[in-house]
């Protein structure tokens, strides 16, 4: 089935998967699981360099930049300021205007603070970033944040790194109806039948981690995160049956 | 002169630039960006920035993440 193509200011995507390159055992098989993965886009952090000792292998020797496009991260970041700060710096490195934004309220929960993350989305598309913002499932502050400039609002389906899926489906519902920027879901993602609920909900795409990275087998769990994405997406396109309280035989019941 | 770079203190000459800071501290100059007392010096400048005693510099890089 033809589809679109995922667009996010001036780019364009194919691939609906986005995925990040943190907490991977070696850079070897962050490699591969990005590869089986199929991502077009990949999120990185920005921290201080290391200036003791032996220089670390860079990331970004291990990505191939004209075939990834670059979403740098605020993660870490709990205040405005803090996120703003950290996203011009992203921008200096000069790979990318593209910015994740997450601003945190607490450590435990790294649930968004809904008003810092306002700020720093006004603040950042008045400077001309392309802002990709992070956010509960709350309808109204995704709504906030289309109306402050994001080019695409990204509801978390459940907390940051949990594994525990789309929990709130009917929020994301309320969100996909409500807004009409791409909706990403980020954060929460445990195995693929996550995935493929939210792209079966309209989502335009999914943002996740930990799931590929800390799974067993990152570079199979990879492989199903991209086949859930797909399969997701065709499900929505391709117009689901309603759900019946009664049956509806399959065979028809007539006599031969 | 005594300067600070990412919340470390450090010995540097004298005329030192950015970039010689840089490849002192063995750093890739290729991918980090870096902000002296709090602004962000363009990458285009790194040779002729010249840090002077007490400067503050953060570098960062792009490191794995979510």
């Amino acid at each position: 089935m033809e589809d679109t193509v995922l667009k996010l200011g001036k780019y364009e995507f194919n691939s609906r998967l986005f995925v990040g390159t943190g907490k991977y055992q070696t850079f070897d098989i962050m490699k591969e699981a990005l590869e089986a993965s199929g991502a077009e886009v990949i999120t990185v952090a920005v921290r201080r360099a290391n200036i003791g000792g032996k220089p670390g292998e860079s990331l970004l020797d291990h990505i191939d930049k004209d075939k990834y496009t670059i979403l740098p991260n605020t993660a870490g970041c709990y205040s405005a300021d803090e996120a703003v700060r950290t996203a011009f710096l992203a921008r200096e490195m000069g790979i990318s205007d593209l910015i994740k934004l997450e601003v945190l309220g607490d450590e435990n929960t790294l649930l968004p603070d809904p008003v810092d993350t306002l700020k720093a989305t006004e603040a950042l598309v008045k400077e001309g970033f392309t802002v990709l913002v992070y956010t509960s499932d709350d309808p109204i502050a995704a709504k906030r944040l289309q109306d402050a400039g994001a080019t695409s609002v990204m509801p978390a389906g459940a907390p940051i790194g949990s594994g525990q899926g789309i929990l709130n489906p009917n929020n994301i519902r309320i969100i996909l109806e409500t807004l009409s920027v791409p909706i990403i879901v980020d954060a929460g993602v445990g195995t693929a039948s996550d995935v493929t609920v939210a792209m079966e909900l309209g989502c335009e795409g999914v943002l996740l981690n930990t799931g590929i990275a800390l799974a067993k087998d990152p570079i199979k769990m990879a492989r199903a995160m991209k086949l859930a994405c797909e399969s997701g997406r065709l499900a929505h396109l391709s117009g689901r049956i309603p759900k019946k309280l009664y049956a509806n035989a399959s065979s028809p019941l007539k006599d031969f | 002169m005594q300067i600070n770079v990412n919340g470390e203190n450090k010995e540097c000459p004298t005329e030192t630039s950015v970039s010689k800071l840089l490849e002192s501290l063995d750093i890739d100059n290729r991918y980090v960006a870096v902000e002296l007392n709090h602004k962000i010096v363009p990458r285009t400048q790194f040779n002729e920035k010249i840090l002077q005693e007490n400067d503050s510099l953060e570098i960062v890089t792009f490191v794995g993440g979510g």
